[in-house]
């Protein structure tokens, strides 16, 4: 039996940001099923412990329009991760889905529902947000005061988990009676964001509760997460920076009477793969330039000037005027990047400045994030590094292209993993996501809630 | 008239009836199993039934006296638009119609949920609109005080159904475009906002969704009672109505559901099928037995509850009433399986070769493959948005 710590790796759809290149040759419809599909089964190929998708609520906007240099359009999240549980055995699959613009009964129904269709494969990555532009798509608008985000989902979560747990897993009976009343629980819960009461409408699903993910990095967020969550998405992915993160959540797990054993830290990262290491950067260099189109470069600068640049070049210098700070923000539908634009602009004018950098150069140089770059055997043995050094516990991966942007790393880097002995051969079978990540029992099984 | 029988069955649990259960053995064990689901809709898939309805509720289950749980018979389920995602991968041609309510759940929810299911069967979804009327609903959400007055929460539900179209028709055919030279994948004079703002609900955005294949799948509502029947004619392209419920026969079931299309001021003459709950046997009395043993076992005759009329039956007599309902100007029935999957095997494996042989319905074999929109018979669905500077042919 090997001593040494096994990765674990996610598998993320390609979103609706720049890092997915569209205007690739091979890059195929973003909502048609057989991508889903294709890219499922790829990543169940590949052993992967979950597929994750991300969520729309709205079309992103910029200067009063909708985005348009993006892919634009996915599916809703619930249906089509509930279309994979048809076209896979073993891979988790888990959406983002928002505590603020859903209400508890119906997702912890849907969760569930979820949770048996895969015989144990479901998560939830719980977002917040309190906008009044997503909330202008719903029933209450943007009803939530920012500060009550983490509150409500808070409760959230732990209203949904009451509910799971509300059906002992014997309560279907199908004897002489088809179940037993005294095994069925009604919820009586009355919090300050939530008063449900009443029967849930799904017997126990497999794993009780789905895995809860959650992605917030800010100090509220690090702390919903240790205290609820199971798998953090984070944004660390530097050595430095994502073993500090490392060692600030298990001390935060600590505050709430946690291990890290509860818990894995999964950074997203993107991987560029070549025969060589000049080849894999050079292939770098051209996924980052088709990642800042001409359009994309100035629409970047646009969101933190805040202001139209559409009559800027972007192969000369950066705009001359200066970032508008007063007037509403032009971008909505993501989050704003910095607090101190003067700052940022200060910087970006000197870096360009120095390193003779254009437009669409700079925005190049601080948009697309590091990831990793290498041929196959640097980046298995850097995934190694990071995982037996605690800086994380494996990675989500988020491929360039969609639905093939995956099959390379599954094809080169899988195996180099598994020759290194951090890595399964096969899946458990039968295994619920929760086992397939080698994490305990459900949160409140290990605080004895249950009787 | 239409030229061929329309044929739908409605899915839940292990059956209508109560104490269906009792008779699906070891299957009574995985009725939240997506094995379960997938075995039971195929079989409707490969031997040519035209869509499965899937019910859905918040509540656990029925009441029983004492205004509890009733767990003699068939409590908890699985979301319904979930299990007909969960299934389309598996099925070819069957449409696919989850019931989802209107009444706590967010219209854009809605909305994306079943465009998200006809991109998955590449045009099979539909929509069986429903409001959710118990103040139980209404406890489980904590948002509404529950007891809505039915005139309320069809109105609500009008409106719900209004924003969804516009949700569906938001993204033009076209709207994506991928065009390299200006760096756009979509046109964004191609995408429109819902901009609806009504009493009950408002959403402004467009949907997340791309245009699905079917554009707006086909609306299925229920009318079995008159304010439902108006209901259904605002609201949907097909309608069930269910004779012999409260003393009404067929033809006066298809006429009201004409003359409200008269009121309302519609030209479309809408689909109505027949929806009927059957326990088909191998001989009249064969089925009586059945039915009576099951309405033992339940403690109570199942038609004294049903909101349609209970037909112990047989394949051949199945067929005669079928050809008469024709003949009415219906366009099919909604069979509701006493027993899954006995009866609903029996729809699939002997009343379909039964109506093909009785000449009421094409062969599967021969029949086109088509989206659930064509197959109900109701008109492909023109975007509100649909250019009016389109191209039109002008007579020479």
């Amino acid at each position: 039996m090997s001593a040494k710590r096994q990765v674990h790796l996610a598998a993320h759809f390609p979103g609706v940001n720049n890092t997915t290149i569209w205007s690739d040759d091979r890059a195929e419809s973003q909502i048609a099923f057989s991508s889903f599909e294709h890219f499922a089964r790829n990543a169940e190929r590949g052993l992967f412990d979950y597929l994750f998708l991300a969520e729309g609520l709205r079309l992103r906007e910029q200067k009063g329009r909708i985005h348009d240099l993006d892919v634009v359009g996915r599916p809703n999240t619930l249906a089509v991760l509930a279309a994979l549980a048809g076209v896979t055995e073993h891979i988790g699959l888990v959406g983002t889905l928002q505590t603020t613009f859903n209400e508890p009964l119906e997702l912890a129904k849907q969760l569930a529902t979820l949770d048996h269709l895969t015989d144990g494969r479901a998560g939830w990555n719980v977002v917040t947000s309190s906008d009044a532009f997503h909330g202008a798509n719903f029933r209450r608008g943007g009803f939530l005061d920012h500060a009550d985000r983490y509150t409500r989902a808070a409760e959230f979560i732990e209203l949904s988990r009451e509910l799971w747990d509300s059906w002992e897993s014997d309560a279907v009976v199908a004897s002489a009676v088809f179940a037993d009343r005294s095994r069925i629980r009604d919820v009586d819960h009355h919090g300050p964001q939530f008063d449900v009461t009443g029967t849930f409408p799904v017997p126990r699903s497999p794993q009780g509760h789905p895995v809860v993910v959650q992605a917030g990095d800010s100090d509220e967020g690090r702390d919903l997460a240790a205290a609820h969550a199971e798998v953090i998405f984070s944004l660390h992915t530097e050595f430095e920076d994502a073993k500090s993160y490392y060692d600030d959540i298990t001390a935060r797990l600590e505050r709430v009477g946690r291990s890290k054993d509860e818990l894995h830290i999964l950074p997203a990262s993107t991987f560029v793969l070549g025969d060589t290491a000049a080849d894999a950067a050079e292939r770098a260099r051209a996924i980052q330039r088709a990642q800042v189109s001409p359009a994309t470069a100035i629409a970047f600068l646009e969101q933190v000037w805040n202001r139209d640049l559409s009559g800027y070049d972007v192969d000369g210098p950066l705009p001359d005027v200066e970032p508008d700070l007063e007037g509403a923000a032009i971008t909505r539908g993501r989050a704003r990047h910095t607090r101190d634009v003067p700052a940022l602009v200060r910087s970006w004018r000197d870096r360009a400045e120095a390193e003779h950098l254009s437009i669409r150069e700079l925005v190049i140089a601080v948009s697309t994030r590091g990831g990793f770059v290498g041929t196959p055997s640097h980046i298995a043995a850097e995934i190694d590094r990071y995982v037996q050094e605690r800086a994380t516990d494996g990675f989500v991966v988020v491929p360039h292209t969609n639905p093939y942007g995956l099959d390379e790393f599954v094809d080169t880097v899988v195996p180099l993993l598994q020759e290194r002995g951090v890595y399964r051969e096969s899946y458990t079978e039968g295994a619920t996501l929760r086992e397939t990540l080698g994490l305990p029992g459900t949160i409140r099984d290990r605080r004895g809630v249950l009787a | 008239m239409p030229d061929r029988i329309t044929l739908v069955t409605a899915l839940q649990g292990a059956g209508w009836h109560p104490a269906a259960w009792r008779t699906a053995g070891p299957a009574a064990q995985r009725l939240t199993s997506l094995r379960h689901w997938r075995d039971v809709v195929v079989e409707q898939d490969r031997l040519g039934v035209d869509a499965v309805t899937i019910e859905d509720s918040f509540t656990a289950g029925p009441m029983d006296a004492a205004g509890d749980l009733d767990t003699s018979t068939v409590v908890g389920r699985l979301d319904a638009l979930l299990v007909a995602n969960a299934v389309a991968p598996a099925t070819r041609a069957l449409g696919l119609v989850p019931t989802v309510s209107v009444t706590h759940t967010e219209p854009f929810h809605v909305a994306t949920g079943l465009q998200t299911l006809d991109h998955v069967s590449q045009g099979r979804a539909g929509w069986r609109i429903q409001v959710s009327p118990t103040p139980r609903e209404a406890a489980l959400f904590g948002r509404r005080p529950g007891g809505d007055e039915a005139s309320v929460l069809f109105d609500e539900a009008r409106e719900v159904a209004e924003v969804v179209s516009r949700l569906w028709d938001s993204w033009d055919d076209d709207a994506i475009i991928r065009d390299v030279t200006t760096g756009r994948f979509i046109d964004r004079d191609r995408i429109h906002n819902a901009e609806f703002a009504g009493s009950f609900v408002s959403v402004h955005g467009a949907s997340i969704v791309p245009r699905s294949p079917q554009g707006r799948p086909p609306v299925v509502s229920l009318a079995h009672r008159a304010d439902a029947a108006a209901f259904a004619v605002d609201a949907a392209d097909v309608v069930l109505v269910t004779p012999g419920y409260d003393g009404r026969e067929a033809r006066d079931l298809l006429d009201e559901v004409r003359h409200l299309e008269q009121v309302a001021g519609s030209d479309v003459r809408r689909p109505v099928l027949a929806d009927l709950a059957v326990l088909i046997g191998s001989s009249s009395a064969a089925a009586a037995d059945a039915l009576a043993s099951l309405d033992t076992a339940a403690g109570a005759p199942y038609a004294s509850t049903s909101d349609t009329s209970v037909l112990a039956t047989t394949v051949p007599e199945l067929v005669t009433l079928i050809g008469d309902l024709r003949d009415l100007g219906f366009a099919g029935v909604r069979l509701r399986p006493l027993r899954i999957p006995l009866d609903s095997t029996a729809i699939a494996r002997e009343l379909v070769p039964a109506l093909v042989t009785a000449g009421l319905r094409a062969d599967v074999a021969s029949r086109p493959t088509a989206d659930l929109r064509t197959r109900l018979g109701i008109a492909p669905a023109v975007s509100r948005y649909a250019s009016a500077s389109a191209p039109v042919e002008v007579p020479a």
